[in-house]
């Protein structure tokens, strides 16, 4: 019983040494991307500054201060003070923990119900994925995916939570269409053929198969998506309908400060920065890690 | 080609129903009752029954959605919740606005795009093909309502070249119209000249990678007319596709950049409507909307197969 086994490891371990020098090649690949590594450096800093914001964060972000009301940027408080004299920098940390909370459960949303259903459209095919599923896809991309979003968090009521199954939802029919076209060009290869021939079930040929072979466009496109579901929150929060005060969220501080901006543009450009970099950043990182896992780019 | 086209057609049908199923679902189907929805937590019982035999809540669900659909197709959306005015009406009024502010952004993105693809793609790898780089992804990553706040900031309170807000008609005041306009454009259009000058860049690289171009080079062309007469001309095909099908975001944008200019299109007019809960207005609105965009990507796809036959025929084989 132990000699084959030591056998198939040593097997193992000669097939796995190749790969390993192929992947470590592979990564010195991503890591000469230097757009992509200091998009990635910027994620894990905001990572960071969610994790740890009540350790990082120089204020408590919600307490009102009535003696440092609209104060500008200086060493005790670095970008400022808004309308209630709250400390800009601690609410732009707690606010990175909204923002990133947001991206993540909203596109984990559309990944738990877009991929499913993608998978299950482009594998069997036939009335259900031509005529219910992609039909309701094209109908649910016919809106525009903001107007889509703020109907949803309106009719579910202003909140976070509320916020983030609505950007879900709008977000779904991406990967539906994405996890069917890549099943679609997996379905008629050897593999899976093999693998039907052999006597597995539809279930086990999806999964254990199919899945990890169109798991890499899936991640990219989840990476940017990410994206643009902090764009989302942040917009739906900027018109009143993501997060509620007085937690901090980066959309609400800007559209609080737009009625400063002549006396204190602080309020507004910090936030909307720290947006903007949060994006840019996934976004390079995204199309750094799609340049890594495209076969036609190595 | 006509067996495409009708095939289109008949999808498109298809696409339209869904689109308005799920427009009266959004009000109709969800948990609660849309009379409270609308009229708030704190109407009275009487308002609240009122309300419901109004609008016909009390009858069954499908009986609901084919008196509603009745409707729509006579062009009859419902009324205002807050002013009693035909929701139509109300919509007629608005279109014109966004579709105005639409054209100049979508003007302005071209305008930029084009000239910023052209030099990137022939000169690239130089300064200005980074310069453009840069310019398109910080583009597509800038959120609408920062950059138009940014404009005000800069252009409005600091320099004073333009005025903050607002909106003056066209026939009212061409020249006050388009100044008003000019900040909305670039906060809407920026994202799709990001997304323009990309697209072009990489078609266009594409593209000059082809035989025929390197045969226009062979044959002495100078480079001029081998990327104006012959590489742009094929390049900027599907460019102008994906700027065709852009047109839902560009709704989706035109909501905060009319929020924050004040302009009083449409995407201002659903932002009030959500906030003061005048759900036949917002219904009436993205129902609008959805109908447009599922319009245009027909008529892309139709122009687009007859631009290029090979298509249609790849659409009809499927």
């Amino acid at each position: 019983m132990g000699e084959p086994q030591l056998q198939s490891e040593t097997v193992n371990r000669v097939q796995i040494n190749p790969l390993r020098k192929k992947r470590n090649k592979s990564y010195s690949k991503l890591m000469k991307n230097k757009l992509a590594v200091c998009g990635g450096i910027f994620v894990v800093l905001l990572v960071v500054l969610a994790v740890f914001a009540p350790l990082l964060a120089p204020f408590d972000p919600t307490k009102q201060n009535y003696g440092q009301i609209l104060k500008p940027p200086s060493a005790t408080h670095w970008f400022g003070t808004d309308t209630l004299g709250r400390d800009l920098l601690s609410r732009i940390i707690f606010g990175a923990q909204v923002s990133l909370k947001a991206g993540l459960i909203s596109v984990g949303i559309a990944l738990t119900i877009g991929i499913p259903l993608g998978m299950i459209s482009g594998y069997f095919r036939g009335f259900w994925d031509e005529f219910i599923i992609m039909r309701v896809t094209d109908a649910m991309l016919a809106f525009p995916s903001l107007v889509l979003a703020l109907t949803l968090a309106a009719v579910l009521g202003p909140s976070l939570n509320h916020a983030m199954i609505a950007i879900g939802l709008v977000f779904t029919p991406y990967f539906i269409r994405l996890a069917r076209g890549e099943v679609l060009a997996q379905r008629e290869r050897e593999y899976v053929s093999a693998a039907r021939a052999s006597g597995l079930r539809n279930f086990s040929i999806m999964m254990r198969h199919v899945f990890p072979n169109i798991l890499g466009p899936l991640i990219v496109q989840a990476t940017l998506n990410v994206a643009s579901a902090i764009i989302a929150e942040a917009s739906l929060s900027y018109l009143g309908l993501g997060t509620q005060p007085p937690t901090p969220s980066w959309g609400a501080m800007l559209a609080e400060g737009q009625g400063y901006i002549s006396q204190a543009p602080w309020i507004s450009i910090f936030p909307g920065l720290f947006i903007f970099l949060a994006v840019i950043s996934i976004n390079v990182f995204g199309d750094g890690i799609h340049d890594w896992l495209d076969p036609k780019l190595k | 080609m006509l067996l495409y086209i009708a095939r289109r057609f008949f999808l498109m049908i298809v696409i339209l129903f869904l689109v308005s199923i799920m427009v009266f679902g959004l009000i109709n189907i969800i948990p609660g009752d849309p009379a409270s929805l609308m009229l708030g937590q704190e109407a009275t019982p009487q308002a609240l029954a009122s309300l419901r035999q109004n609008l016909g809540l009390n009858d069954p669900l499908y009986l609901q959605y084919i008196h509603w659909v009745g409707g729509v197709l006579q062009g009859n959306l419902g009324y205002s919740l807050s002013d009693h005015t035909p929701v139509l009406n109300i919509l007629l009024s608005k279109i014109p606005v966004t579709l105005e502010l639409t054209i100049f952004a979508f003007l302005l993105a071209v305008l930029i795009a084009v000239p910023a693809g052209i030099i990137s793609a022939v000169h690239k790898g130089s300064v200005w093909d980074y310069v453009t780089t840069v310019f398109a992804l910080s583009g597509v990553s800038i959120p609408a309502f920062w950059l138009g706040i940014l404009l005000i900031y800069l252009l409005s309170l600091t320099l004073g070249w333009l005025p903050p807000s607002g909106y003056v008609a066209f026939a009212q005041n061409p020249v006050r119209n388009i100044i008003l306009m000019i900040m909305p454009s670039i906060a809407l259009g920026i994202r799709l000249s990001a997304q323009l000058t990309r697209m072009l860049r990489s078609s266009l690289l594409e593209v000059m990678q082809s035989d025929y171009i390197r045969t226009g080079y062979a044959k002495g062309l100078l480079e001029k007319a081998v990327v104006f007469k012959h590489a742009l001309r094929n390049a900027m095909l599907p460019v102008l596709t994906v700027a065709g099908l852009e047109l839902s975001s560009f709704l989706g944008g035109a909501v905060i950049t009319e929020t924050i200019f004040a302009v009083p299109g449409l995407g201002q007019l659903i932002v009030n409507a959500i906030l003061t809960r005048d759900f036949p207005v917002v219904q009436g609105a993205i129902l609008f909307m959805a109908f447009a965009v599922v319009i245009v990507n027909f008529l892309v796809d139709i122009a687009y197969s007859l631009l290029d036959p090979r298509i249609s025929l790849g659409g009809a084989s499927k």
